[in-house]
């Protein structure tokens, strides 16, 4: 993985320092609360429900073993004992002082991380998608390019106050796992014709109150104009983007107010003043970031492991896991692992313990190659395993609750904190994440039902993406009191679609019924392997809502 | 009288302030425009009525459009660009398409709700003259210009990414 060199450690180092002095001077009086906020949220910094909470970047979810392990230390140190990976692939933790945080920060440092931009109306935390790199479907690794971008973004002067939060994410395979089009800016680098690295630039897109997938605004512009292609977009949003209302100030209203062709005229003439200009990438460059991320360390082994070959056919159990959560690597005789953060009733998604953070670190160590990834859907993986290893390693992580083989099925719910942390939230999630959980624990019954995403956000800000969901709930306050909207149809990858909403709203303890009567009418009108969104998209809505509403009380 | 920080050479220094600042274009009106800086809207309304100005100093709001009026602000003393909160980012763009875009190489001060923690992000984006809030302490906020000694990208400052000289270490 990328590793600092003196100019990133300094950089670092000189943001804590900063940022030590702006907290001494809020606890002073000097700044105001209204002042601090902006510089907080730059610092990832939040003011929650009952503490600051603080969410530390893991750019483009690439974390190493000792950087886990130091995440752990922070759970157990400052806070409660465990940290929550979120849908951006960073982690937050939830009861942190603001005395501290500084502390917190000087320790993130020492293993080469930070907070910086994970919040506030600024360039955020790149993204990608969690098998970049190892991905069998991969064209192209998108980390070199999400690591200059990430520096490119960090400390931008012109873009630190951005009419609001401004989201970029990359993809380079042929499935995308990134969820691409429901961010600001989202890229596809893939090889031209001529076999030249090049990419299909998209803008506009996000989620929160006006759900808009992103549009083409580009084709084919060559890598090596990244950087200017973005500075354009954002010095057009940031001149030109709404700031007199903040639901209507991200770039996917101005994209609309424009018409996407007037949009995209605008940035190329940006553009045109840009092109050629000294952030031109060069291959050096990219070839200096690039080899931080090539794996030299995989050893020559055969594909087909007779040990492990007989294990799958001994244990039902492992056999399982290996088909639900183990996948495919580029390398012969490799895996990528995802262990489930979503055991069931009991755990919030995403929710690691410290211990458990520790034990990942090690079996990284072990069976891997040092590195651990996070995904989007708040699962954490361990990419590069060898297939002689993986009983052991499925061995130890049901021993750590976090072998359960449930991912892309209903039970495998990317939740955000919601109503329970977040000052933000109409209604909680966690509760209807829990009672869904428990209701549906059967696993035979989840593996017969096949790909089912359940996304659920507790407020229209949508931090638990529940438009991409196939089923998607969103908490919404009615008179003080918590109800949950149902929406059907939403998904991520190459066809992604926005969830469209079934009907009137539902209370809490109505959820898991209402989840019940979806997967009961789906499994009513499927046909032999049809997943729950082809379903839908055959059969339409109205069979759905039918059994909904006429078992709702 | 009051102060501003002005990087002079280099260095940023606090000094005394020998321009006025002019809000409002009923004012502006009422005064002769010597060290003045007045708003654009009141320079463009002198230049379209065709009346003669002594106008050396205009002041950006983020919503004008100044690109119009470049070839004619050339001949100001000071440009200064507001900031009606400082929340609100336009005025860095404003101010590094001033100097990149357009070569503006006289002064280009930062006005409004100027504070500590945006001075750096200002320089970086041309301003070298800083008009700090009046309510802030001028000496302190002048701190502010040491904490970084790493950039990343290319900014007006120093065009160079740091990608283009990293190599060379």
């Amino acid at each position: 993985m990328y590793q600092y060199d003196e100019y990133d450690e300094v950089l670092v180092r000189e943001r804590v320092s900063e940022f030590r002095d702006q907290v001494a001077r809020r606890l002073s009086g000097d700044l105001s609360e209204e002042e601090f906020l902006p510089l907080r949220l730059q610092n990832g910094l939040y003011n929650q429900k009952h503490a600051y909470m603080l969410r530390v970047a893991i750019p483009y979810g690439v974390l190493s073993s000792a950087q886990l392990r130091m995440l752990a230390h922070i759970a157990r140190r400052y806070d409660r004992g465990y940290g929550h990976f979120t849908t951006r692939q960073n982690i937050q933790y939830n009861w942190i002082k603001l005395e501290e945080a500084p502390d917190i920060l000087q320790e993130l440092a020492t293993v080469q991380m930070h907070a910086i931009q994970t919040s506030g109306n600024c360039v955020r935390n790149i993204t990608t998608e969690q098998f970049a790199g190892v991905a069998a479907d991969e064209i192209l690794d998108p980390r070199p390019l999400a690591e200059i971008l990430r520096q490119w973004s960090t400390l931008n002067p012109e873009f630190a106050f951005l009419p609001r939060k401004f989201k970029i994410a990359l993809s380079a395979s042929k499935e995308d796992r990134a969820a691409v089009r429901m961010h600001d800016v989202g890229v596809y680098m893939h090889l031209n014709a001529a076999g030249q690295k090049v990419l299909r630039v998209f803008a506009g897109g996000g989620l929160g109150r006006t759900p808009i997938l992103s549009s083409q605004i580009r084709d084919d512009l060559p890598w090596q104009h990244l950087l200017s292609y973005v500075e354009a977009i954002l010095r057009v949003y940031n001149r030109y983007g709404r700031r007199d209302n903040k639901y209507k100030a991200r770039i996917k209203i101005l994209v609309k107010a424009l018409g996407v062709d007037a949009f995209a005229a605008e940035v190329e003439q940006e553009w045109l003043h840009l092109k050629d200009g000294p952030s031109t990438l060069t291959e050096d460059e990219y070839e200096r970031v690039a080899h931080f991320f090539r794996q030299e360390r995989y050893e020559q082994v055969d594909a087909h492991d007779p040990t492990f070959e007989r294990q799958l056919a001994d244990n039902k159990r492992f056999a399982q896991w290996v088909k639900r959560n183990v996948r495919e690597h580029k390398v012969p005789g490799y895996a990528s692992v995802t262990l489930s953060t979503k055991p069931g009733a009991g755990v919030p998604p995403g929710d690691v313990t410290a211990e458990q953070m520790e034990h990942i670190a090690a079996w990284a160590d072990e069976f891997g190659l040092g590195e651990i990834r996070i995904a989007h859907e708040q699962n954490v993986i361990l990419p590069d395993v060898r297939l002689r290893d993986l009983h052991a390693l499925w061995y130890r992580a049901v021993a750590q609750n976090l072998a359960t083989p449930n991912l892309g099925l209903l039970t495998d719910i990317i939740a955000c904190p919601g109503g329970d942390y977040c000052s933000l939230a109409n209604a909680r999630s966690l509760p209807i994440a829990e009672s869904i959980a428990r209701r549906f624990d059967d696993l035979d019954f989840l593996c017969d039902l096949g790909e089912l995403s359940l996304n659920i956000s507790g407020c229209i800000n949508a931090c638990g993406h529940h438009h991409m969901g196939n089923i998607g709930v969103l908490g919404v306050d009615k008179d003080g009191e918590e109800w949950y909207q149902v929406t059907i149809g939403g998904a991520q990858g190459n066809e992604s679609a926005l969830g469209k909403v079934i009907g009137p709203s539902f209370r809490a303890e109505e959820m898991p019924g209402v989840i019940e009567r979806l997967v009961e009418t789906y499994c009513q009108v499927r046909v032999e392997g049809e997943a729950f969104i082809d379903t839908l998209a055959r059969v339409g809505a109205e069979p759905f809502k039918a059994n909904v509403y006429h078992h709702a009380v | 009288m009051p102060k501003i920080i002005r990087i002079n050479a280099g260095v940023p220094q606090v000094m005394d302030d020998d321009w006025e600042l002019v809000r409002a274009a009923e004012l502006a009106s009422a005064c002769e425009p010597h060290r003045k800086i007045v708003p654009l809207s009141y320079f463009r309304s002198m230049l379209e009525e065709h009346r003669p100005s002594n106008i050396q100093a205009v002041w950006i709001s983020p919503d004008d459009d100044f690109e119009s009026l470049v070839p004619e602000l050339r001949s100001m003393k000071v440009i200064a660009v507001d900031f009606p909160t400082f929340r609100d980012g336009r005025g860095y763009s404003v101010a590094t398409l001033l100097r990149s875009r357009y070569q503006w190489d006289g002064e280009l001060r930062a006005i409004g709700d100027v504070l500590r923690d945006q001075l750096n992000y200002m320089r970086r984006c041309g301003f070298d003259s800083f008009a700090v809030r009046a309510d802030k302490d001028i000496d302190d906020a002048i701190k502010s210009f040491n904490h970084y000694s790493v950039k990343y990208q290319g900014a007006v400052d120093d065009p160079l990414p740091l990608f283009r000289r990293r190599g060379g270490l």
